[in-house]
């Protein structure tokens, strides 16, 4: 069952075209992990799948229901109000947490479900302690992000996408910005998700994580899809060259 | 009701007198205010305190007390102390540049800090003394850093000559309240001095802003 | 013949010091609150993308910077009630100048705290659906304005020294009282420089409480989310 489908993805900064025409399908239950260079596209991918960008051109529909409306030929007009409903169906786990500084961390997680879906609060923060716990951070409820490690951050942030209940996740590099040491703890909480059967989009550079656990690999170059297949094909038997010597630069210094 | 501007237009020579004294009293305290902030500043950076506690006891004291207050302390308290008068002129200017050196103090401070050490150990690498490297290093470079600040120190000195006509000093403001008092019409003798004051100071608002357009952009 | 110091006629008329100074916090904080609420309304309408009022709000924060309080003062306690018909107290003309002064001011303190916040903020927000007005209430005001607070305390000390102006309209405050003193008692020296000491205390005493202020909040609450 098709969850999200895009046909002919486009986006331009400017002058600066990053996506030239992106198509994808994503059915429920799958794991796509996204590789690429930086400037290939990956994250501006990322971030107009839940509309944090408006897409120059083409159509991204959700439960096969295409979003926006239609202006003129190829021209979409986006509104407000129903892009917060996608997101609220779409979670996002940034490279920079991107945590709420003033709130703990059962705050931040309860925070969606208080002031957008107008839980009360008793409700929220049950549901956010249980998330937190999930996660295995029970224990660090009533700490400031300020006194957490980045690894546990990145947790938090998790939690905090995962309230929502989405029926799809996006992660932009979730582990980039941590200490090595770190990103262990990390991708054994997307790993657990993985587990239960959660459909999610993962821009990483781990590339023996995604091998693991992602499959489907997408490599993009260059704003377009540069070759796609399963974690074996594209990862251990790529065919296209480019492809090769991206996964070799990511190889070099190895034990 | 009737706005009469002629009154006001017919006054001009007394306006520009006005201006005269404005910009005189400007000129001073900007040139002593910007002078001695930038000695006391460097006062503020030494490192002994000789010349660290009087800098930082000058600069608390005059940034912590009213320039109204210190210009008529110069005007009425000091000559019970001196054999002559102090001239409205002089006791104003005295009471906005002290208080201006005191807050440029700081401004020169701050920027001489804000250059990284590594500038410092360059130039000494090289065998230059601290006064040669201060000179041809540090103080070119903070320079950039402090012109938004210390333009806006300026235009500050130049709104605080208003207060010269606490003391009668013929000046914009004191031009103004006397044609009002001559013409019995404040609206347009003070909408007229406000005016005034919009056409000299916008042009050096905005450039400040361009400044720190400009600081922003290369930091 | 060395002059002679005698502070006991200062003291005197301590009372009328003590009453001065009360004025002059009473002028202070009433065009401090004043202006703190006119000026978060001039920042959102500055922020507005309606240029019905953004253009108008701006104006008004530009002429008040641009042009000396003293001239602003004279023109709402002379002017003012000419044009409009209103009798005008000196402690009305002083807090209606001191309050939109101060607005001018906050206003831009407000836009440049708003700005300061990193955009990753406004990503988590939206990632989680909340709409513009929920992000700027929940996410980014709450921080903005803790970021405030110094140049708000920075604002109130310099409010404490201008409104000494107000002594120009005759209004009774801390330098109109020295200043009749001076002239009653025949000591302009020792009143005057009684005055500035009084001054000088209680400013700096405010200056080191918010230093203190500033100190505990750099130290609490600001995370870098990194």
């Amino acid at each position: 069952m098709s969850l999200l489908r895009v046909t002919g993805l486009t986006k331009r900064f400017g002058a600066n075209e990053v996506l030239r025409g992106i198509d994808l399908e994503v059915r429920q239950g799958e794991r796509i992990a996204i590789l690429g260079a930086s400037g290939s596209g990956k994250s501006s991918l990322l971030r107009c799948l839940n509309f944090m960008e408006l897409p120059t051109a083409g159509v991204i529909e959700l439960d096969g229901q295409p979003l926006g409306r239609e202006r003129r030929p190829g021209e979409r007009l986006y509104r407000e109000r129903e892009l917060t409903q996608v997101r609220q169906r779409i979670g996002m786990v940034f490279q920079q947490f991107n945590l709420f500084p003033h709130m703990t961390a059962v705050g931040n997680v309860m925070e969606g479900l208080r002031t957008v879906r107008r839980m009360p609060k008793e409700a929220a923060r049950a549901r956010a302690e249980a998330e937190l716990k999930r996660v295995g951070l029970g224990d660090k409820a009533d700490a400031y992000p300020a006194h957490l490690s980045g690894g546990q951050k990145q947790r938090v942030a998790i939690a905090r996408a995962l309230a929502m209940d989405p029926e799809l996740l996006l992660f932009d590099e979730p582990t980039s910005a941590l200490d090595p040491e770190l990103v262990g703890e990390v991708l054994s909480v997307i790993r657990d998700l993985a587990d239960e059967g959660r459909t999610m989009l993962l821009v990483t550079h781990e590339l023996g994580f995604a091998y693991h656990v992602a499959t489907r690999v997408i490599f993009l170059a260059d704003g377009t899809i540069h070759e796609s297949g399963t974690p074996d094909e594209v990862l251990k038997n790529p065919r296209k060259e480019r492809t090769r010597t991206f996964l070799a630069s990511h190889k070099q210094y190895r034990l | 009701m009737r706005w009469d501007f002629a009154s006001v237009f017919a006054n001009t020579d007394a306006l520009l007198a006005g201006a005269a004294g404005t910009l005189r009293i400007f000129a001073i305290c900007l040139v002593l205010g910007l002078g001695l902030g930038l000695v006391v500043g460097l006062g503020r950076y030494a490192r002994t305190k000789w010349l660290y506690l009087p800098a930082t006891a000058f600069v608390e004291f005059f940034r912590n007390t009213p320039v109204l207050v210190q210009i008529l302390w110069f005007y009425f308290a000091l000559p019970i102390l001196l054999p002559f008068e102090i001239s409205p002129l002089a006791a104003a200017s005295l009471g906005i540049s002290l208080n201006s050196a005191a807050f440029s103090a700081e401004i020169y401070r701050a920027g001489i800090q804000s250059i990284d050490r590594g500038q410092w150990d360059g130039a000494r690498a090289l065998g230059m003394r601290w006064g040669q490297a201060m000179r041809r290093i540090v103080l070119p470079q903070a320079i950039k850093r402090m012109l938004p600040a210390l333009t806006n120190r300026a235009i500050e000195i130049f709104k605080m000559t208003t207060l010269a006509s606490a003391v009668a000093y013929v000046e914009l403001l004191q031009q103004g309240k006397l044609i009002a008092s001559l013409n019995y019409n404040p609206i347009e003798a003070y909408t007229a001095v406000a005016v005034i004051f919009l056409v000299f100071l916008w042009p050096l608002v905005q450039f400040t802003y361009v400044l720190e357009r400009r600081l922003k952009r290369d930091e | 013949m060395a002059y002679q110091w005698d502070f006991t006629p200062v003291l005197a008329n301590a009372p009328l010091l003590a009453q001065g100074l009360l004025n002059t916090l009473k002028v202070t904080g009433t065009s401090l609150v004043f202006g703190l609420a006119l000026g978060l309304a001039l920042a959102l309408l500055r922020l507005s993308p309606r240029r019905a009022f953004a253009w108008p709000a701006g104006l008004v924060i530009e002429v008040f910077r641009t042009t000396p309080p003293l001239v602003q003062l004279f023109w709402f306690f002379f002017a003012l009630p000419l044009l409009v018909g209103i009798e005008m107290t000196a402690f009305m003309a002083a807090v209606v100048t001191f309050s939109i002064q101060s607005a001018a001011f906050f206003a831009e303190v407000f836009r440049g705290g708003i700005a300061s916040i990193e955009r990753g903020q406004w990503d988590g927000a939206r990632a989680i659906g909340m709409n513009h007005a929920q992000a700027l209430r929940r996410i980014i005001l709450p921080q903005a304005v803790k970021r405030m607070i110094p140049a708000f305390m920075e604002r109130a000390i310099e409010l404490m020294k201008t409104t000494t102006l107000v002594a120009t309209i005759s209004y009774a405050d801390l330098l109109f009282a020295a200043n009749e003193i001076a002239q009653k008692t025949f000591r302009p020296l020792e009143t005057f420089t009684v005055a500035a000491l009084i001054y000088f205390v209680v400013i700096f005493a405010f200056s080191l409480i918010a230093q203190q202020l500033e100190r505990r909040l750099a130290v609490s609450g600001e995370s870098t989310v990194h």
